[in-house]
């Protein structure tokens, strides 16, 4: 892999994967929820819609088919930390590619209609999410976990700032993020660094560069209590969650906690892209084996993402047809008290261990899965992170997890929400 | 560069396809029984999707916690999923764990155990899942529309989770019988794509399966599908929720008829093309009334359906459908354009190496092949296929797929008065 930046500061990453005649080129923005103000939360993800609705060069009726004339697929998606673009086309798509995302960094239109038309869109798109009654209790969980920082808000927005929002707002949050100098571009595939490299710099290398952004995160301040919700509204299953303040991606009690999250739950890998599309191997741990092997749940599953900033371990529990909340919430506290106090043994160590070396490998089959992983950790903390993690994650103790477990699942860094279902009517 | 994978059928009947390809240490395993929910008793819906559940807790040698442990610490995840005609069993795997995982699949699919306390287990996470589906209304309107288009008990239009009274009633003794009916070495199709040489895997295949000795019931025939003659709406209030799910299709084709290709084309233009095709143009980008709007056609084997499904604000319904039957009216009258063919044809062929760019993808693509007998060199023949599809073929395929005025709508949702219509 090699990296370099242009003297617009745009970083630039290059792996060569010859096993495909494909090619696969990811455009990262560090902007996210995070950075969003009140008054604009959801607008970088609004702002990530914009940017599919043509550019100067691209005009509105030419979008379409842009990249599915290669027999390419594109997307985008927008998260807490950040907001990025992809395109993944057979490799003589790639020029196709980079213009695309140099277009989509320097002209987009943001036209007034195309707003207001994307406006419905977004709503929709936060209803859709209401109907489920997980998604609507994780968005409660994690805004009650979070008091100060901006991980609290959801990506989507709060529906009156979606009601109210600008086009003005839009396009200045557009103009302020979209420059080189806060974005990496990432290039994996069938193709020559050198080459690669060349034409990332003809398609960048006249952006101008923005203004030094400047960020003001609010540091959350340590959760000093224990602290819960209900949401009781109709519907036939009930679920219950608890959210713990875990590590950034960069701290040492990261890997740990990772090792951790595999031995309760099972290891996902790190691939926000690709991990969570297949089920973890979880039969023998030890939260299936409480709460679904005994009949409480009928499904257990922790969420444990690599982030820039501190941010939450889930554990997200359906409760089984008929059962009463409380015991299972019972069951599950048990279980965190018992790894609290006896800590894991050397077995579910290397058990752990296997699982998340071959998950790794396993997120590292496709020229997009490889360069998400790239773009991903070169946004949150460095390449560096995610290429040492596997030698983090071989050195870690059964000390160093029990330590992990004592500090955070400790019952005053615990917020515990429940979505009871009421009959329907 | 074309798969040419290998062949081979077992002395039992099992049958093997391998393609080795030593990019990543990695294996993907797909076997598939044919024994989907199509088998599942009349008067047991649900049978096959439960023992599905049940299948790897515990088999003649090993215990449900040996099971567990096997898989979980070789970090591989072991899918069973059941289709329609098939049961299958999924997983990737480290290539150097290939040869047990390989024969704990074996030993999962040939010899379960079935214990009572896993049944009972597994029957109240069963149950759970339809009561998350009574909740869901994208879930509610396609379990609609397809019990709509095929009516009368016909096994296209069940719940293959069944009901919960149906769950409830299952035994033991069922599930073993379903196992004892189906599964069988010559309802067997094993694919086995990665870092593994061909001649090993054919051997590994053999060791595991060749031996197997059992025969299978006669395979269960879909009974005809009659298409629908009127337009049909149906109403399902869920006033609890925020957007509404519709549901809206027709019943179509075999997978076996020379004009699914002529259909395929037709449906990604119509919808699926670039966000959604002509649906996706009209609903979501020109009128903002929808985050997701597509069409799916799931040609099977016997007249699968051409679904159009969206979720939309209530506000939006009536929009909403009457978009979608101006865009199916121009469709049929109209027909595509050469560009739109063309754009749909450039697509499917284009995207051919990102479909096998994977173990899982490549090994999917051949069990699909094994299924509908499209043969060893399909891969190599499909840009032909739909190269040789013409304007006419995919403008007859549409006038034969589709009419508002025969159009079956379900909307799910916090829509009308409350009251089912």
């Amino acid at each position: 892999m090699k990296q370099t930046q242009l003297d617009n500061g745009l970083n630039v990453l290059v792996q060569e994967e010859h096993t495909a005649p494909l090619a696969s080129v990811w455009c990262w923005y560090t902007v996210g929820s995070k950075d969003e103000r009140p008054g604009l939360t959801g607008v970088s993800h609004w702002c990530e819609h914009m940017n599919f609705k043509g550019t100067t060069n691209i005009p509105r009726d030419q979008v379409k088919g842009i990249i599915e004339q290669f027999g390419g697929a594109w997307n985008g998606y927008t998260w807490i930390d950040q907001t990025t673009y992809l395109e993944t086309a057979t490799r003589d798509a790639l020029d196709r590619m980079l213009f695309i995302e140099s277009e989509r960094m320097a002209n987009c239109l943001y036209h007034p209609d195309d707003c207001e038309s994307e406006r419905t869109v977004i709503i929709s798109e936060l209803h859709g999410g209401e109907n489920d009654p997980d998604q609507l209790l994780d968005q409660e969980l994690t805004a009650t976990a979070f008091k100060a920082h901006g991980y609290r808000h959801p990506t989507i927005g709060w529906l009156s700032d979606l009601e109210t929002m600008t086009r003005d707002d839009l396009y200045g949050y557009y103009r302020r993020y979209y420059v080189p100098n806060n974005a990496t571009l990432v290039i994996v595939g069938d193709v020559d660094t050198d080459d690669a490299l060349r034409r990332a710099n003809a398609h960048f290398g006249r952006i101008a560069p923005g203004a030094a952004i400047e960020r003001r995160a609010t540091v959350e301040p340590q959760q000093s209590g224990e602290r819960r919700l209900t949401i009781q509204k109709e519907g036939t299953t009930a679920y219950l969650k608890a959210g713990y303040h875990v590590a950034a991606a960069t701290d040492p009690r990261f890997a740990p906690a990772l090792l951790l999250d595999a031995v309760l739950t099972g290891a996902k890998g790190v691939n926000l892209w690709s991990s969570f599309r297949v089920p973890p191997p979880q039969r023998s741990a030890r939260l299936y084996r409480a709460l679904v092997e005994r009949g409480l749940a009928s499904s257990v599953h922790g969420s444990m993402v690599p982030t820039e900033q501190p941010y939450l371990y889930t554990l997200s529990v359906t409760v089984t047809d008929g059962t009463p909340i409380a015991p299972v919430e019972a069951a599950l506290l048990e279980e965190l008290d018992r790894v609290r106090r006896d800590g894991v043994t050397e077995a579910e160590l290397v058990k752990a261990k296997a699982q998340l070396r071959a998950r790794m490998i396993f997120d590292g089959d496709s020229v997009t899965n490889i360069a998400h992983q790239l773009g991903y950790f070169a946004t949150i903390a460095s390449v560096d992170l995610f290429t040492s993690l596997p030698a983090s994650l071989a050195a870690v103790t059964v000390e160093e997890v029990a330590t992990t477990a004592r500090d955070v699942l400790s019952p005053s860094n615990r917020t515990v929400g429940w979505f009871e279902p009421l009959p329907v009517q | 560069m074309s798969l040419s994978p290998t062949r081979t059928s077992l002395d039992n009947g099992a049958t093997l396809l391998v393609k080795a390809t030593p990019k990543t240490p990695i294996v993907a395993i797909n076997l598939a029984m044919r024994a989907g929910s199509i088998a599942d008793p009349a008067d047991a819906p649900g049978a096959a999707s439960l023992l599905s559940r049940v299948i790897d807790r515990g088999t003649a040698t090993r215990s449900a916690t040996q099971v567990a442990e096997e898989l979980d610490g070789r970090g591989v995840t072991l899918n069973i999923n059941v289709t329609r005609h098939l049961f299958s069993l999924l997983c990737t795997c480290l290539a150097e764990d290939f040869a047990p995982v390989l024969a704990l699949l074996g030993d999962i699919l040939m010899a379960p155990s079935l214990p009572d306390e896993e049944i009972a287990t597994r029957k109240g996470e069963a149950i759970t899942a339809i009561r998350q589906d009574e909740d869901n209304p994208a879930v509610r309107a396609m379990e609609s529309l397809m019990a709509l288009l095929y009516p009368g008990g016909h096994p296209y239009g069940r719940r293959s989770k069944g009901s919960i009274v149906s769950v409830e009633g299952l035994t033991r003794e069922r599930l073993v019988r379903l196992h004892a009916d189906r599964f069988a070495p010559a309802a067997l199709s094993a694919v086995i794509v990665g870092d593994v040489d061909a001649s090993r895997a054919r051997d590994e295949v053999t060791r595991v399966f060749g031996g197997w000795r059992a025969s299978s019931a006669p395979a269960v025939v879909p009974p005809p599908v009659t298409p629908a003659f009127a337009r049909r709406r149906v109403v399902i209030p869920m006033m609890n929720k925020s957007q509404a799910d519709i549901a809206y299709g027709f019943t179509t084709i075999r997978r076996s008829d020379p004009a699914y290709y002529a259909f395929w084309l037709m449906n990604v233009a119509f919808g699926q093309y670039a966000l959604g095709g002509r649906l996706g143009d009209s609903i979501r980008e020109r009128q903002g009334m929808a985050y997701y709007v597509s069409s799916t056609l799931d040609a099977n084997v016997a007249e699968g359906p051409l679904s159009i499904r969206a979720g939309v604000s209530p506000a939006n319904v009536d929009r909403a459908v009457a978009s979608i039957d101006e865009e199916v009216a121009r469709l049929v009258a109209d027909g595509l354009t050469p560009k739109e063919l063309d754009e749909s044809r450039r697509f499917l062929i284009g995207s051919m190496p990102r479909a096998l760019e994977t173990n899982a993808g490549i090994a999917n693509f051949l069990q699909n092949g094994e299924f509908f007998c499209l043969g060893l060199d399909y891969d190599e023949r499909l840009p032909g296929l739909l190269t040789a599809v013409t304007l006419d073929d995919v403008n007859a395929a549409a006038r034969h797929a589709m009419a508002a005025d025969r159009a079956t709508v379900v909307i799910a949702g916090p829509y009308g008065d409350g009251r089912i219509e």
